[in-house]
């Protein structure tokens, strides 16, 4: 059994890393409500662009001829993959939800026999991925320097992958991200964005627009910039579900410090006084041999 | 009966401006400068680098917007830009930077006619505003 000292150290140690924990916990909360209010905030852009591009692409009357980021290129061969993760860790399961899911992704690609390319976004997320499919990143971008997700940096890595795509690198492209559901719950999201996939929605508002210049024109300047768009909102929600997650890993770590807190407290006092009754023992039949 | 409606202006980050007292827009169209009135019919179109007027009875403002969309149906004007400031807000250091910036991208050389045009735009419309 650990000597009363060495007991004493562990409590110790345990209870600062409970502290420690409990400090990034708040941190996170503090951090979550701002995330969460930006994503909010942010999706009045991504809805009205969406709504607006599903208006323009029912009104294009030659479906034959429409811009290649709306229909695609015409074939399926080679698929690039943007995984967006954290840059931080300490986040319980945000990182790797994400990566399982584009983990079984990949894995069907290359099954049906296709070229695979990946775009990792996050430090957090090249180092998991980097050892099995090291030859498949072509790209890793971080914004550890950005405090908060912004639109500029949504905007870089969204005309990345237009230049990609025209210069005819890839033909499907499709992002992961962890969408925000509440704090404990974060879904990890696969949604493709070139060709841009709108089905099931047809049935959009009959009205007619008018358009200026006509909506071939329109379209092909729209396009790139809802790609952008929608990597912005995977940015936001991922920095949201980021929050979430470290804060709930942050409170079972705390909660369990208290918990080996308690054991510990309970093991120490045991021994204490175990030593007292044997230093007691030894006074008595001392005194009694005399 | 009233001759307002309703304007939202919306960035990535945020709903940046909404007033429903509006009586007249004007955005800077893709061909060329475009007043909205109330019942105007529906129309999708996208901006140019210039001045967005907003005439409403609590006062005129103007806006600077680089690129964005209008959209506007049942007396609701929307308009998606990724980058806008409030001129009232907007100061000569601001503008000299935006200025510059715009005067780089239009002297570069390996661009295409496309985006040669919008940065000339934005030369052109920021220098009317010194």
């Amino acid at each position: 059994m650990a000597s009363l000292d060495d007991l004493k150290k562990r409590i110790a140690s345990v209870k600062s890393t409970q502290k420690i924990t409990k400090a990034m916990k708040m941190v996170a909360a503090a951090k979550l409500r701002r995330a969460q209010e930006s994503a909010e905030k942010g999706r009045p852009y991504s809805e009205k662009m969406n709504n607006v591009i599903l208006n323009l692409s029912n009104g294009i009357s030659d479906r034959e001829n429409a811009p290649k980021l709306l229909s695609g290129t015409g074939q399926e061969k080679t698929h690039l993959c943007v995984v967006m993760t954290s840059d931080r860790g300490l986040c319980g399961g945000f990182n790797s939800n994400i990566i399982k899911k584009a983990k079984s992704y990949f894995a069907k690609i290359l099954d049906e026999g296709k070229e695979l390319k990946i775009i990792t976004v996050g430090s957090k997320g090249n180092d998991q991925l980097k050892r099995v499919y090291g030859d498949k990143i072509i790209e890793n971008i971080s914004f550890k320097e950005s405090k908060n997700a912004n639109y500029f940096d949504a905007d870089k890595v969204g005309k990345m992958v237009i230049e990609k795509f025209e210069a005819g690198e890839f033909d499907v492209c499709t992002i992961f991200y962890n969408q925000f559901k509440n704090v404990i719950t974060q879904i990890p999201q696969a949604q493709q964005i070139i060709p841009l996939n709108n089905e099931g929605e047809e049935n959009s508002s009959e009205e007619s627009y008018e358009f200026e210049p006509d909506e071939d024109e329109i379209l092909s300047n729209l396009l790139p910039k809802n790609i952008s768009t929608q990597i912005f909102k995977a940015m936001l929600e991922n920095s949201a579900s980021e929050q979430g997650s470290r804060m709930s890993a942050m409170d079972n770590a705390t909660r369990n410090a208290g918990e080996m807190v308690d054991k510990l407290t309970i093991e120490y006092n045991r021994s204490r006084q175990a030593a007292i009754t044997k230093e007691l023992i030894e006074i008595i039949s001392g005194a009694e041999s005399l | 009966m009233s001759e307002e409606f309703k304007v939202e202006i919306v960035n990535p980050e945020k709903s940046f401006l909404v007033k429903d007292d509006v009586s007249e827009v004007v955005v800077p169209a893709f061909e060329g400068e475009m007043g909205i009135l109330k019942d105007h019919i529906s129309i999708i179109s996208f901006l140019k680098p210039g001045i967005i007027k907003i005439l409403s009875k609590s006062g005129d403002e103007n806006y600077y917007v680089e690129d964005g969309i209008v959209e506007f149906k049942n007396n609701n004007l929307s308009i998606l830009t990724s980058t806008i400031f409030n001129l009232a807000d907007m100061d000569k250091s601001k503008q000299q930077d935006l200025l510059k910036q715009a005067e780089e991208e239009a002297n570069k050389t390996d661009i295409n006619d496309q985006s040669k045009y919008l940065a000339d735009q934005k030369v052109e419309v920021l220098k009317t505003l010194n």
